[in-house]
């Protein structure tokens, strides 16, 4: 075969890099050197370059708040890949017809807006609703399972999204305006997002793996967990990236459905660039925000590197040892 | 019995309209090694799938050393299958996917290093244990797939058509292995193939399967030469049916008249009266085809005939003739001996003889017109060509 010349394979992969520079590195450097400057009175940038945006940043409301936005998040990436999972599994094992189907309802709600969609909710989780009653009753519950704990590892609890949240005083909680509604509506909202990537990943997994497993003695939910969950896994990845990026930036459910007590960073972005018209303060907060995840996420692929490298020199070893034990015996 | 290790009682199982499955009854002894056979669609990949646990049967029961299995679910029976495709995990590496039953069984860790590693060495795999399934040949697959199925000692192995996707040479070694594992473990084996080649040669005993039902359960040897039924005949091997009825029998032989045709002479160990239609199954092998009478030594009951080559298909070890002889085509199987070029052959229109011993032809009362259609016919041009 004749070996394509660096020309072609360049101008063929061209476009997509012109894209990619154009619409998100140049429009991130911009949004980052915004950070570098003050504001102006009339809502621009202003032209010398200064520190003030970032001592500005400096706010105590602030990690309390990316704290938040991260941990929602991540409560409710975990949510919709749980739900994800058994819900792809079902669609994979459908005769082929009705999976197409069962897969485009999915997709149905996206045939409404948005913002329509959450503000039904918001009639769904009105306090005279059944909703409400159920929230009320989960709030007892949760009364009952943690209540006699000592005050600090309570609020500890509630800090780490251990347990979930909400207003202490019965008599005035409300599911609309708390934590709790604006995990539900997300995980409704992004779900399908969960559901896709991982449907797509089922409906190439190979079935027949789980009755070798069965076969082998495997109980159908073992098998689940260690043949069909790791056999999708890069479904998975796909999902958590689709469902977690979004749910940063969400503001649109916390703004209509979190009340006062859950504004995420994304409410203070808005707040900052529509209504203070303070562009530069905003883009600070964007990029600590992007800044607050990308570092963690980049140390875990770092450490998951060093994992699975330690795991390949240590498979490797092991074949030597056993190798020469062999030629010993 | 005791020694049963697998017992079909009355088992049967409906698709739809079809059925899959139909009143099927035997037993498999322990440590046997047992084969299915039959044509694709004929249930017993089904039977088989219900011995695994993977189906269940609309009635009867099926036994597993004495004890009613019919209801319990995959992974409470000691019963492992081998699958066609392998089923290796493709996450797990080689050690992990022969370990997993083991684990499954929360066996200690230093047992389950000893007969992993063991059953490794008995596969020739040891080299290869820390390698994902994706990186090994189909033969070596298909090994890994067998320890895996074998490495907790199940009460049956199940093999699901094992060799169907390896080609012809890998294929006739996997076989010489697979009887060297199943000397080497005296578990049963049940195998189901349609490649008659693999279950003759490796079974002690085989269920020949056609429409959901056992046609015939005995040895290979048995089968081959004492076809109960006309499927039996022309499924295993080819055969040429002759259809007639007995107009005379002396002592242990009989005469056949085949309307259309002429007189045979058959072996009658089976005594079958005078006026009984039967169906003459001749074996291509059994044929003998000369260019000259045979010698009177032979014995005067032969059965001979006057015919003309219309077809030469030579095949490698034997070449394989399409006679005419009175307006009725006939295969015969000539092997090779040694290759002379001044050597007289037989080619395309010779006037030849076909004969054969009565003791070669074996009588079949059970005969269906469905089944004479699995009888291999000769090809158009010879057709055209006698007709011309």
């Amino acid at each position: 075969m004749k070996k394509r010349s660096r020309l072609a394979e360049w101008l063929v992969t061209a476009p997509s890099f012109v894209w990619l520079l154009l619409f998100f590195a140049v429009p991130t450097l911009i949004v980052v050197s915004f950070t570098f400057h003050g504001h102006t009175a009339n809502g621009g940038v202003a032209k010398e370059w200064s520190l003030v945006t970032w001592r500005a940043l400096v706010d105590p409301d602030y990690p309390a708040i990316v704290w938040r936005t991260i941990r929602l998040s991540f409560e409710i990436t975990v949510w919709c890949i749980l739900l994800a999972l058994p819900c792809s599994y079902a669609i994979a094992r459908l005769p082929k017809k009705m999976r197409a189907l069962v897969a485009g309802s999915i997709m149905l709600p996206f045939w409404t807006s948005f913002v329509v969609r959450v503000f039904a909710w918001k009639t769904m989780l009105h306090p005279d609703g059944w909703l409400q009653t159920c929230y009320i009753s989960f709030l007892q519950v949760r009364g009952w399972l943690f209540g006699w704990l000592p005050a600090g590892v309570q609020s500890f609890l509630e800090w780490s999204g251990l347990v979930s949240h909400g207003a202490a005083d019965l008599s005035t909680a409300t599911i609309l305006d708390s934590e709790l509604a604006v995990v539900l509506v997300s995980v409704y909202t992004f779900l399908p997002f969960a559901i896709m990537p991982i449907y797509t990943a089922a409906e190439k997994f190979d079935f027949s793996l789980m009755e070798a497993a069965r076969d082998l003695g495997a109980k159908s939910f073992y098998a689940f967990r260690k043949i069909f969950v790791p056999g999708v896994k890069q479904g998975i990845v796909s999902a958590i990236l689709m469902v977690f990026i979004p749910a940063i930036g969400s503001y649109v459910i916390p703004q209509m459905l979190g009340g006062t007590d859950c504004v995420l960073i994304g409410n203070k972005i808005f707040m900052r660039a529509i209504q203070n018209r303070n562009i530069p303060h905003a883009s600070a907060l964007a990029a600590l925000m992007a800044f607050s995840v990308l570092v963690p996420m980049g140390l875990a692929f770092w450490w998951r590197r060093r994992q699975n490298l330690r795991d390949k020199k240590r498979l490797a070893d092991e074949t030597a040892r056993r190798m020469t034990m062999g030629g010993v015996a | 019995m005791a020694t049963d290790s697998l017992v079909f009682d009355h088992v049967t199982k409906r698709f739809g309209a079809l059925t899959a499955v139909d009143d099927v009854s035997f037993s498999v002894g322990k440590g046997e090694f047992f084969s299915l056979l039959g044509p694709s669609g004929c249930g017993k990949t089904t039977l088989l799938r219900m011995v695994g646990g993977f189906e269940r049967p609309d009635s009867g029961r099926i036994y597993l050393d004495g004890k009613d299995i019919t209801d319990e679910p995959p992974n409470a029976r000691r019963v492992h299958t081998v699958f066609q495709n392998y089923a290796l995990f493709p996450t797990m590496t080689i050690w992990d996917n022969i370990a997993f039953s083991l684990r499954l069984a929360k066996k200690p860790k230093g047992e389950i290093e000893e007969s992993v590693d063991a059953i490794l060495e008995m596969i020739r795999m040891g080299d290869h244990a820390w390698k994902y399934p994706n990186q090994l040949s189909g033969g070596q697959k298909q090994r890994v797939a067998i320890a895996r199925a074998l490495v907790d000692r199940p009460q049956v192995l199940l093999l699901d058509e094992p060799l169907a996707a390896l080609d012809l040479k890998l294929r006739q070694h996997m076989l010489l292995e697979l009887d060297t594992i199943h000397d080497q473990v005296g578990i049963t084996f049940m195998y189901v193939t349609h490649d008659q080649g693999e279950a003759m040669s490796l079974s002690d005993r085989i269920a020949v399967m056609n429409r959901g039902r056992v046609e015939q359960l005995d040895t290979p040897a048995k089968i081959y030469e004492a076809p109960v039924s006309s499927f039996v005949a022309a499924f295993i091997g080819d055969t040429n049916f002759f259809e007639g009825r007995i107009v005379s029998t002396e002592g242990d032989y009989c005469t056949i008249e085949c309307p259309g045709f002429a007189s045979i002479r058959a072996f009658n160990d089976r005594k079958l009266a005078v006026g009984q239609n039967v169906h003459l199954s001749v074996r291509p092998e059994k044929i003998r085809v000369t260019l000259t009478p045979p010698p009177p030594e032979k014995g005067a009951g032969i059965n001979v005939f006057e015919a003309k080559v219309t077809d030469v298909i030579y095949q490698g070890v034997y070449t394989k003739y399409w006679l005419r002889s009175v307006g009725r085509s006939v295969s015969a199987l000539k092997p090779h001996s040694r290759f002379l070029l001044d050597q007289e052959t037989i080619t395309w229109n010779d006037k030849v003889y076909m004969w054969w011993h009565p003791d070669d032809g074996y009588m079949i009362e059970n005969f269906s017109e469905l089944d004479a259609s699995l009888v291999q016919t000769p090809p158009q041009s010879a057709k055209g060509a006698a007709a011309s």
